[in-house]
């Protein structure tokens, strides 16, 4: 590739054709500040509008300053990034953008992990000239099941739509209206509830601000916890213990798990349970299914549809249901681990301690956004009592926590309680992509070939890239193993398989970049990507330092199997454990 | 139409229309046709000109004039509109402005009639790209 | 005596011919020009007679088109569009309006023409809905010259195929700037992006563009038919060829017209508008709408070109040209254009959504009598790093009323915040209710009538109005039977 010489603030760099000035800085140790602009490298993911010019450089016989976040290189090109005239439009600019934005820091969900409010400190912005007078643009609130859009505080970075149109090709945010009153919104302006929004919440995991933020429900679990006449059970969902370290200033990949369930019970919850438990159970099910399908199709039943898809992201769920509801068919019918564990909690575990279900709050902590929305579901509730009462993210978690003043860092580990805190490393890997297809695999290989594994370690499954193709030899029979990561990459296999095309006999899908490691519901990446590679490690670490690693060996579920659910599949498990699809679209368009 | 094929065939189209044209105005003849043009762009026509068209149209028909009547587009001299340009045979063409339908009758009767030099007429302030 | 500063070239045939008979577009030596192209000269030949003629872009930045035909060219695909941008916003401006209703031919011979220069065989013109004449005017040449063969599969044997589709635009001004016309075309919002790549490079669907103004293109049939070094034999040094202006405001003769390059703002005014109105004293020019800025007295004998205009503090725009006198309030009319700026701006970088916003907010604190000294400052600051930072043309020129305000009417503006007065009487707000002692017959209605006392004087001796404790009500001025009472 050619190289190209350059000139930043005084020193030599060499960088190659196309490549960026912010990026040509940064080789030079460089930092330009940046506040649209944000690169997720491993996943392809870059936004760089060149809206904000808050990375304006001056560049040598250049008529105006140059965007340094989308402006590439030339040969001989003299730049500065802190001359007189860049810091003054810099600051002038960012005074601009904060005249108009709501001020309300201290009590913004996003304070503290603001990307505007770190640009003012690095700027030292200590005041904003004329906001006396100055007019803010304003929006109405839209409150949806997962996330509130406060659009006065949007700064039209368009990070949500990147994330929203070209990552997962949802199309639920665009940019409409003129000018000083130009905002993201869905399509007429309807409020995200009624749009083709599936709640995956990457729109809040890279809003710069406060403008997209989760439905918080800290309260609400507060308040359970202080209702004595409750049993308050909580589970936790596999990708939470490999983040929420974050949130306490611990490295990314820094594994709490005893802790976090430390500091659960110290919370306050009566059984502190983990939603690995319920991985393995849907394991069960959805491996079952697939080798009941499997089996069905190889013996020539052309009523039985291939490939059969995962269904335990809610996201993904909401996906087909709104943009393939002619497809809803192919989805396994499991319902998710946070659903199964909700559903058994409020059946075998509430007949096992004596309780009516009505006597129990489940509370669920997820990486998830879309999962507050999905426990909200009809068809999850025993007359209008759910399955699941509240689920919050991991950093509603964290402010829990933080609130009543522990230490997560210096906390013992506990274990998880009994019977549903029992689980095997192919419940943790649930919460990465890949993680649901190699744990059925686990399972499905054993109950298939009736032979034992010599190593579980599927690592053709495992790695990054949006679509992963792998295939495993089920002695003699090769199955054909599709993954995706990302509603976009989703996309493209469904579109395969209406044409058709498509091979697989299972695919797996995740709404998330990563899977449920990079979930809307996580603490905030801030644009690194390397922290969802560190997540990733952490989970495969967790599996591996497991004794038991394929969900049909836990004890726990071998018991629940023969105390009360009989066989995967029963009608007992069909009734408790799976679920049926519906057609989104027309449902939308009603409105 | 048969379509054109050639650059002959292009001259030939340009000929056969000034021919026609030729043949009505006849330049020596006092029976020769006047040309009337009538500057119809939007902004002629928001100041009224649709109305001057269809009243010289009209009026020169019902007088018997020989005359063709055409819309053009904007002859550039907004504070005259409406504006007419007449031609007679044989005469350089001149542009009244601000016609109105008093106007436009004078400019029938007297100067398409009678050749009678009128007030209003606004003068010619450009040269055309083919006189340099 | 019959002034003759005017040359037309690209107005040649307007309020000539019958726009809506081809033929009379024929005979005025129209397609002639698309025939030698096509039977004479390779592409690169073509090109380069554009090159030649120094012809620079009439919709306003002033890029040599011929460059712009040659990058096109140059550009490898196999699919390239020519685009004809008709999304004429400016206020006040109607060339292109004026050209398509009156030669809608001379468009689309000339956007045949960068079809075999550059490689296409596919023309859009993009046009604003609001000019349902042009659009009428322009489907039926569409029409006529499908049927002529000039359009359409091997025109004039030549084996060269061109067609043309017209897009309408919705009205937003941002849309004539290239990148956001493009993406309004693809059904996209209507939104700048930065450049490179440049449409030539990759355009409408990804595909090489070119895109050219109305006026850019009626200029093109005749520089072949005569010739470059006859079209560059016209103007000045770096500005070829004429160019043509909305020539409005307080002028006599209002109108559009088509001057040489270098002609002189005096020309313009004087001898082909005709003057001042009622003989008032010339104040101010205002060019390129509102990304351009007010030229002054001082100016007058500035031969008009893209790189003087510019170098004044104005730009040549698309062609707009207005005329102010003594009763025009500088700071008023830099609002005026900052209204429009803010209702166009598309809102996607922050300095031309925000900045316009607080640029105007700044301006009616002044023409309110809010504005202080250090708000002149600070107007300057911000314009000029709007200008700076911008993404797009409309943002890095959006200021330029303000800046030419702020350069050429300074004393103006000082009168608006240190003395809070308008000298022009504009601003409704810094004006004072009153008394002319000659006319006062000291009758008392006004004291009267006055809510607040504000109007002392005896009986049948000249009043006087404290505007300390005047509220501004006119209840005095109303009541006055001798015009006693003004508002200055």
């Amino acid at each position: 590739m050619d190289l190209i010489k350059l000139k930043i603030d005084g020193k030599v760099v060499e960088v190659p054709t196309g490549t960026t000035i912010y990026k040509a800085a940064k080789e030079l140790g460089i930092d330009i500040p940046v506040l649209c602009y944000m690169d997720l490298k491993n996943l392809n993911i870059e936004n760089k509008p060149g809206g904000c010019r808050i990375c304006s450089v001056e560049v040598e016989g250049r008529r105006n300053l140059a965007p340094s976040c989308s402006t590439d290189v030339a040969e001989g090109m003299n730049v500065k990034t802190n001359s007189v005239r860049v810091i003054n439009a810099r600051r002038t600019v960012m005074e601009l953008i904060l005249s108009d934005h709501p001020k309300d820091c201290l009590t913004c969900a996003k304070s503290g992990n603001c990307d505007l409010q770190s640009m003012a400190q690095k700027l030292g912005i200590r005041e904003i000239p004329g906001q006396e007078y100055a007019e803010m643009s304003t929006y109405r609130l839209d409150t949806s099941p997962s996330i509130i859009r406060d659009m006065d505080k949007c700064i039209m970075c368009r990070r949500c739509e990147t994330m929203c149109n070209d990552f997962q090709t949802v199309g639920a945010l665009h940019a409409v209206n003129r000018g000083f009153e130009a905002v993201v919104a869905p399509a007429f302006e309807m409020n995200l509830e009624y749009s083709s929004c599936t709640y995956c919440g990457q729109c809040v995991a890279v809003c710069p601000t406060g403008a997209l933020t989760e439905v918080d429900h800290t309260n609400k679990v507060i308040a359970a916890l202080n209702n004595p006449n409750k049993t308050v059970v909580v589970q936790t969902a596999p990708a939470v213990r490999a983040a929420l370290g974050e949130e306490f200033g611990l490295e990314p990949g820094t594994r709490v798990t005893g802790k976090m369930v430390t500091a659960l019970k110290n919370l306050g919850f009566d059984y502190v349970f983990d939603t690995d438990f319920a991985a393995d159970l849907t394991i069960m099910e959805e491996g079952t299914e697939l080798l009941d399908r499997l089996s069905k199709h190889l013996n020539g039943d052309k009523d039985v549809k291939l490939p059969i898809l995962t269904s335990c992201c809610p996201s993904w769920v909401n996906f087909f249901e709104y943009h393939f509801p002619e497809m809803k068919d192919i989805p396994s019918t499991a319902r998710s681990p946070q659903q199964m564990f909700g559903s058994i909690a409020k059946t075998y575990f509430a007949e096992k301690i004596g309780i009516d279900r009505k006597e129990m709050v489940v509370v669920s902590i997820m990486p998830c956004l879309a999962k507050k929305y999905e426990c909200q579901r009809d068809e999850f509730k025993v007359d209008g009592n759910p399955d699941v009462d509240i689920s919050i993210s991991t950093r509603e978690l964290a402010h829990l926590i933080k609130q009543a003043n522990m230490d997560l860092v210096g906390m013992e580990d506990s274990d998880f309680d009994k019977p549903m805190g029992e689980s095997t490393g192919a419940g943790v890997i649930f919460g990465v992509t890949g993680g649901v297809i190699e744990a059925a695999t686990r399972t499905a290989y054993e109950l298939h070939t009736g032979k034992s594994l010599e190593s579980v370690d599927f690592k053709q499954l495992r790695g990054m890239e949006g679509i992963r193709s792998a295939s495993v030899d089920f002695d003699g029979l090769e199955i054909k193993i599709g993954i995706a990561h990302g509603l976009g990459n989703a996309r493209k296999l469904l579109e395969d398989i209406k044409a058709g095309k498509s091979e697989y006999h299972a695919i797996e899908i995740m709404a998330c970049p990563g899977g449920c490691i990079g979930g809307g519901g996580q603490p905030y990446h801030h644009g690194d990507a390397s922290i969802l590679t560190a997540r990733t490690k952490a989970i495969f670490d967790e599996d591996e330092g497991k004794v038991l690693r394929k969900s049909h060996e836990n004890p726990d579920i071998i018991k629940l199997y023969e105390e009360f659910l009989d066989k995967p599949m029963s009608e007992k498990a069909h009734h408790l454990l799976h679920t049926h699809y519906f057609n989104k679209k027309k449902k939308t368009f009603e409105v | 139409m048969a379509k054109i094929k050639s650059i002959e065939d292009l001259r030939k189209v340009a000929k056969e229309h000034r021919d026609s044209i030729e043949l009505l105005v006849r330049e020596n003849d006092p029976d020769g046709f006047v040309i009337v043009k009538v500057a119809m762009a939007t902004c002629s026509i928001a100041a009224g000109a649709k109305e001057i068209f269809d009243l010289i149209s009209e009026h020169i028909e019902k007088r018997g004039i020989n005359a063709i009547v055409t819309k053009t587009g904007c002859m550039s001299y907004c504070y005259a509109e409406p504006t007419v340009e007449v031609t007679l045979p044989g005469k350089e063409p001149i542009v009244f402005g601000d016609v109105d339908v008093f106007k436009a009758d004078e400019i029938i009767e007297k100067y398409i009639k009678n050749g009678e030099i009128l007030e209003g007429i606004i003068p010619l302030n450009y040269r055309t790209a083919e006189s340099i | 005596m019959v002034n003759k500063t005017q040359i037309r070239i690209a107005l040649r045939n307007c309020g000539l011919i019958n726009p809506e008979r081809i033929e009379e577009y024929i005979s005025e030596k129209g397609y002639m020009a698309l025939g030698k192209v096509l039977t004479e000269m390779s592409q690169e030949e073509a090109v380069n007679i554009i090159i030649d003629s120094g012809l620079r872009g009439r919709g306003g930045a002033g890029f040599p088109t011929g460059i712009k035909w040659d990058y096109a060219r140059k550009s490898v695909s196999d699919q390239k569009y020519v685009v004809c941008n008709a999304d004429e916003g400016d206020p006040g401006a109607f060339m292109d309006r004026s050209i398509l209703e009156g030669d809608p031919h001379s468009v689309l011979e000339a956007m045949a023409i960068c079809g075999y220069c550059i490689g296409a065989d596919k023309g859009l013109v993009y046009i604003r809905a609001e000019y349902p004449l042009a659009i009428e005017r322009l489907n039926i040449a569409i029409t006529q010259a499908r049927e002529f063969g000039l359009l359409g599969d091997d025109i004039m044997g030549s084996g060269f195929s061109f067609d043309i589709e017209i897009r309408y635009g919705a009205g937003a001004f941002v849309c004539g700037e290239e990148t956001a016309l493009i993406h309004s075309m693809e059904g996209e919002r209507g939104e700048p992006s930065l450049k490179p790549p440049f449409p030539a490079e990759s355009g409408y669907l990804g595909k090489p563009t070119n895109v050219n103004n109305v006026e850019t293109l009626a200029n093109i049939p005749v520089i072949y038919l005569k010739g470059a070094d006859w079209f560059s034999g016209i103007g000045t040094e770096k500005s070829k060829g004429t160019k043509v202006f909305a020539l409005a405001g307080k002028v006599n003769n209002v109108g559009l017209i088509e001057v040489p390059m270098g002609t002189t703002l005096r020309e313009v005014i004087y001898e082909i508008g005709g003057g001042i109105r009622e003989g008032k004293k010339f104040k101010a020019v205002q060019t390129g709408g509102p990304s351009g800025g007010c030229l002054t007295e001082k100016h007058l004998d500035t031969p008009i070109d893209y790189d003087n205009l510019i170098a004044n503090g104005s730009m040549m725009g698309s062609g707009g040209m207005i005329v102010m006198d003594e009763d025009n309030c500088m700071v008023s009319i830099a609002k005026f254009y900052l209204d429009f700026t803010v209702e166009e701006s598309c809102g996607k970088c922050a300095p031309c959504r925000i900045g316009n916003k607080r640029l105007n907010e700044l301006l009616g604190r002044i023409c309110e009598g809010k504005g202080t000294e250090a708000d002149l400052d600070r107007l300057r600051n911000l314009g000029e790093v709007i200008k700076d930072t911008s993404l797009c043309g409309l943002g890095q020129s959006s200021p330029n009323p303000v800046l030419s305000t702020l350069d050429n009417f300074y004393d103006e503006y000082i009168s608006h915040v240190r003395d809070k007065k308008c000298p022009s009487g504009v601003c409704k707000d810094l004006m004072e209710y009153f008394i002319i002692e000659e006319n006062c017959v000291g009758c008392t209605a006004c004291a009267r009538a006055c809510p607040v006392g504000a109007i002392t004087g005896e009986r049948k001796e000249p009043h006087l109005i404290n505007p300390e404790i005047c509220i501004m009500c006119g209840a005095c001025m109303e009541k006055c039977k001798f015009d006693a009472v003004i508002l200055k």
